[in-house]
Formats: C-alpha cells, sequence, structure tokens
C-alpha cells in the first residue's frame, strides 16, 4: 500500500513509461516513423498500467479486469466504426472522457487517501500540499469535462455552432474562475464543502467557457481542451508523485498548447480573443453592403469546363477545405487526381493550417483517399506555386483563399495568412451556392475574378461529374 | 519525493514536450491529438490505486468507474491513431493507377 516510500523499480518503471510517451510523440515527426511511435506509446502504457496493479495489494482484481475489458470493448469498437471525418468529434469525446477520469480519481483519493499514501505521517489528514494539488486536478479535469462535452456537442451537431453569448459573461467567466483559485488555495483547510464547491464550480465554468466559441474556432478549442487534459493529469500526478503522470501531463499539456498557438497564429487572432469567444456571431450584417455585392457579376462554370481546362493545364493545385469533408469528397477527388495525372497533368495539394475543424483534419482525409502524404503540401512550402499554376481547384474552402485577408483591414479575417490563389491562371470554386459565406461571414472577391469559374453544386457530386467527363 | 523534485521533472518535462511537438509535422497533427489523448489516459494509474485498495468502498467504485472511461481512451486512442497512421502512404514508386474504383 506504502508506495510513497518510492520502491526505485517502482520509480524507474515509471520513469520508463514516461521516456516511452516522448518516443511516441517523437516518431509523429515524419509519417515513416509514427506507427514505431504509436507502439511505444502503447508499451509505456502497459508497463504504467503493469506496475500499478502488481506493486498494489491489489483487492478486486476481477472486478478491475472487467472494468478494463468494458472500457476497452468501447473504445476498440469506437475507433474501428468511426469516419473520418468525425474524427474531431471523436477526439473531443475522449477528452471529456480523460477530465472526467481525472475528476473521479480525485474525488477517489479524497475520499480513501490512505490508499494514496497522502495522510499527514501518523495522522488522518490528508497533506495539505496534495490537498492543493488534488483541488487543481479536479478543477482541471472537470472544466476539460464539461468544455469537451460542449466542444463535442457543437462538433457533432447536436447544438448550433453558432457562439451562445450570455449578457455579462466576461464578467461572469473571471468571476467563477477567480472563486476556483481562491476556494483552491483555500483547500488547505480541510473542509468538505469547499472540495464539493470546486468540483461543482469547475464543471459549470468549462460549460460557461466553451458556449460562447464559434464553430469556426473549434480547432482551437479542440487544441486547448487537449492541452487541459494534459494539465490534469499532470496535476493528478503531483498529488500522487507519480512520475509516469506527471511527465505524460507535461506532454501532452504542451502540446495542446503549441496546437493552439499553431492555430491562432494561422487565423491571426490572438489566443484571448479565440477564448472570449463570440467571433462569427454577427455574421452577415458585419460585411455591410449587402446589396452592392449581389449585383458584381461572376460566371458560371460546368463540370465539362473544368475537366477540359484541367486536362490541358501543366499542373493544378487543389485547395480542400471543411465543405469537401462535410460532402466527403475525398474519394471523388482522389479519383479525379488520378485521372489528371494520367492526362500528364501535375497535382498537388495545398492545405491551410486551420482547415477543416481540427489539425491536421484535413490531411487525414486526403491520406484516408490514398493521396501519398508527399503530394501534399502545407501552406508557406507552396503559397509561392500559385504564379505558376495553370489551375487553382478550391473545394470547400472558403476563408482561407480570401484575398481581404491580405488588404482590407475593416475585414474581421485581416491578417490571417491564405493562399494566393488569384495568381493562378484559373480559378474553379467548388461550393454550394452563391448566397452561403465562409464561417468569418464575409463576401470572397475570388467569386468575382474573371479568372474564376464558380461551380455551384454539393462537392462530391460536381467531383464525380468532372471525373466523368474527364474519363470521356 | 519530495516536491522539488517533483517539480524539477515536470519543468523539464514541459521542455521536452516543447521540442518534440514543435517537430512533429503539420500532417500528422490530428494523429497527434489522438495519441496524446490516449497517453493522458494514463490517468488510470491513479483509478487502479483507487481500485485496488480495500476499505472505502464508494472511493472503490469511483476508482472503477475511471479505469473504464480511461481504458476507452486508451484502447480507443491508440487503435483509432493506429488506423489513421496506416493511412499515410508515400507515392507508390510503381505507380499503379488503376486502382477498382
Amino acid at each position: 500500500m506504502e508506495v510513497h516510500a518510492v520502491n526505485p523499480l517502482v520509480a524507474f518503471a515509471y520513469l520508463v513509461a514516461g521516456v516511452c510517451f516522448i518516443l511516441a510523440l517523437r516518431g509523429l515527426s515524419s509519417p515513416a516513423t509514427s506507427r514505431a511511435g504509436n507502439r511505444y506509446g502503447m508499451v509505456g502504457m502497459a508497463i504504467a498500467v503493469v506496475t500499478t496493479l502488481v506493486t498494489h495489494e491489489v483487492a478486486s482484481l476481477p472486478e478491475i479486469l472487467v472494468a478494463i475489458a468494458i472500457g476497452a470493448v468501447i473504445g476498440l469498437v469506437t475507433a474501428r466504426k468511426i469516419q473520418m471525418t468525425q474524427m474531431p468529434q471523436l477526439v473531443a469525446a475522449f477528452h471529456s472522457l480523460v477530465g472526467l477520469a481525472a475528476v473521479l480519481v480525485g474525488v477517489a483519493a479524497y475520499l480513501n487517501p490512505g490508499a494514496f499514501g497522502i495522510l499527514e505521517p501518523g495522522g488522518l489528514d490528508i497533506l495539505k500540499g496534495s490537498r492543493i494539488e488534488m483541488g487543481l486536478g479536479v478543477a482541471i479535469g472537470a472544466i476539460t469535462f464539461s468544455g469537451s462535452v460542449i466542444a463535442f456537442a457543437k462538433l457533432n451537431g447536436n447544438m448550433s455552432g453558432a457562439p451562445i453569448l450570455l449578457p455579462g459573461r466576461h464578467a461572469l467567466n473571471l468571476t467563477a474562475l477567480a472563486a476556483i483559485v481562491i476556494l483552491v488555495s483555500l483547500f488547505h483547510w480541510d473542509t468538505p464543502t469547499l472540495f464539493w464547491a470546486i468540483v461543482a464550480l469547475s464543471f459549470v465554468i468549462g460549460f460557461l467557457l466553451i458556449i460562447p466559441i464559434g464553430g469556426a474556432d473549434m480547432p482551437v478549442v479542440v487544441s486547448m481542451l487537449n492541452s487541459y487534459s494534459g494539465w490534469a493529469a499532470a496535476a493528478m500526478g503531483f498529488t500522487l508523485h507519480n512520475t509516469a503522470m506527471i511527465i505524460t501531463g507535461a506532454l501532452v499539456g504542451s502540446s495542446g498548447a503549441i496546437l493552439s498557438y499553431i492555430m491562432c497564429r494561422a487565423m491571426n487572432r490572438s489566443f484571448v480573443s479565440v477564448i472570449a469567444g463570440g467571433f462569427g456571431a454577427d455574421a452577415g450584417g458585419a460585411s455591410g453592403g449587402g446589396a452592392a455585392k449581389e449585383q458584381r457579376p461572376w460566371k458560371r462554370g460546368s463540370a465539362e469546363d473544368a475537366a477540359f481546362l484541367m486536362k490541358e493545364a501543366e499542373n493544378v493545385i487543389v485547395i480542400p477545405g471543411y465543405g469537401m469533408a462535410v460532402a466527403q469528397a475525398q474519394h471523388a477527388l482522389r479519383e479525379m487526381t488520378d485521372l489528371l495525372k494520367e492526362h500528364g497533368v501535375g497535382v498537388k495539394f495545398a492545405i491551410h493550417p486551420v482547415a477543416g475543424r481540427m489539425p491536421g483534419h484535413m490531411n487525414v482525409l486526403l491520406a484516408e483517399a490514398n493521396v501519398p502524404y508527399d503530394d501534399v503540401f502545407e501552406l508557406e512550402d507552396i503559397n509561392s506555386e500559385f504564379a505558376q499554376a495553370d489551375v487553382a481547384f478550391i473545394i470547400g474552402a472558403n476563408d482561407v483563399v480570401n484575398p481581404a485577408a491580405k488588404t482590407e483591414k475593416s475585414s474581421p479575417i485581416y491578417g490571417m495568412p491564405v493562399f494566393d490563389v488569384d495568381k493562378a491562371k484559373t480559378i474553379f470554386f467548388i461550393k454550394r451556392s452563391m448566397g452561403g459565406q465562409g464561417y468569418a461571414g464575409v463576401d470572397n472577391d475570388v467569386f468575382y475574378m474573371d479568372q474564376t469559374m464558380m461551380l455551384l453544386a454539393d462537392a462530391k457530386k460536381m467531383v464525380e461529374e468532372i471525373n466523368k467527363a474527364l474519363a470521356d | 519525493m519530495d516536491f522539488i523534485s517533483i517539480l524539477s521533472i515536470f519543468v523539464l518535462a514541459c521542455f521536452v514536450g516543447y521540442y518534440v511537438v514543435w517537430s512533429v509535422t503539420p500532417a500528422l497533427h490530428t494523429p497527434l491529438m489522438a495519441v496524446t489523448n490516449a497517453i493522458s489516459s494514463v490517468i488510470i494509474v491513479g483509478a487502479l490505486v483507487a481500485s485496488a485498495a480495500a476499505g472505502v468502498p464508494g472511493a472503490k467504485w469511483l476508482g472503477l468507474a475511471a479505469v473504464v472511461l480511461a481504458s476507452v481512451n486508451i484502447f480507443g486512442g491508440f487503435a483509432v491513431t493506429e488506423r489513421m497512421l496506416a493511412m499515410y502512404k508515400k507515392k507508390d514508386k510503381a505507380p499503379a493507377k488503376k486502382e477498382a474504383k
């Protein structure tokens, strides 16, 4: 029971587990080494679990094994069945589970501190330091849980992606956060009420923090919750004096933080402005001059036009966005690129960091459709090539190709790095209708350019028609 | 372990995390999130301690519930990462273009 008399072998095993987790992330530096990395992760987890079970007097092994088996079945079935387009929801759901597990562990430790070896020597009170760490862990865990549940509902469409703005929400949220900090610091006096107040308040604040954040900012939210789930694990690691948990928590925490930073930078938004929420709430009204823009002339293209022009092209750059995911057009798109390649056309894919609903979402979808990853390029690497491109083929993206980000200071997306599609000789823009706009709710000059042809249809149907025309 | 040595491990691990994560290629950011999610379920260690201990039934059942949740994450997270990573392919050396449509 007394783990904390630190058996050096146990400590060493947890350290090895921690190193395995570092190697797991390290492996992701390239697709070639990534699968080995994932295996390291599994090995690390196995070491951590087995070490814990063999070094404790386990009074209830059958129950534990059943619990693991239940979790394993649910997890494996979900992992197998989930569609790649639903990955953001899945990740949000998984985050909520980590958060809830952290809360449950915290509460269990509070109820049975003896088992965790966090009692004052000879006393019945929990160590002061451990109580504060525990309070912190439970608070972060609860915020992660309720925040992730809201993020899941928004991503999964159970809840509108539009921001929900409560009056005085900034004051409310700041007060609640301050209250949590104060309660946690007061928790060195062991009062059960205080503990439950921290738990309850943290659940509420997680909910309040995420409801004002709109769908377009979800990549940041998902990364941020990723980070929180890490900090929750680290805080519990402090409570339980467990190196594997601390190392992992730190890794996951920094990983999520870096991803949030990358996403914010790709939208030219500050982290604070994303968290404060409300972006996209005033869509429509903000773009202004609605009547004027309705009358701007634009050209409608057909699948045959697109097929003909692309067949004759030397190189085509495809820019996929969230619309491609919604229409499940990735497989048809890959077929299109294969047909084009047969005609000797060079095809490249250009991915904006915030395309889709989570970091790297588009890359996974293209990988699913068997697009080789060396045909897929990041914004910085390909942006200079538009000047030489014969065709820019935009499918389901909008804001990331909007030149207003470069020129119009008043635009809500001003300063966001965008693709220079306007430099391409011809632009095909697949869109469902002329009415809808991007998430930022701004008009896009690319629609009205001389070299642009709008292909108005469902993305998948349009690409399939192009494929038919190409095959003829 | 005293607080300061734990803190040292934590701070150093944050630095390791910082450098390792920056080296992750953006194409793999989704698998990165899935796998970090799986490994943050190492919190199962705490859940196991709680469920293994005799004495306080409430703590035990909470622990077991946490074991279920964390296991969903561990198995689901690693499996879905594996599934995603298996899809990333390099360009075929011998272009076999005519696949089944």
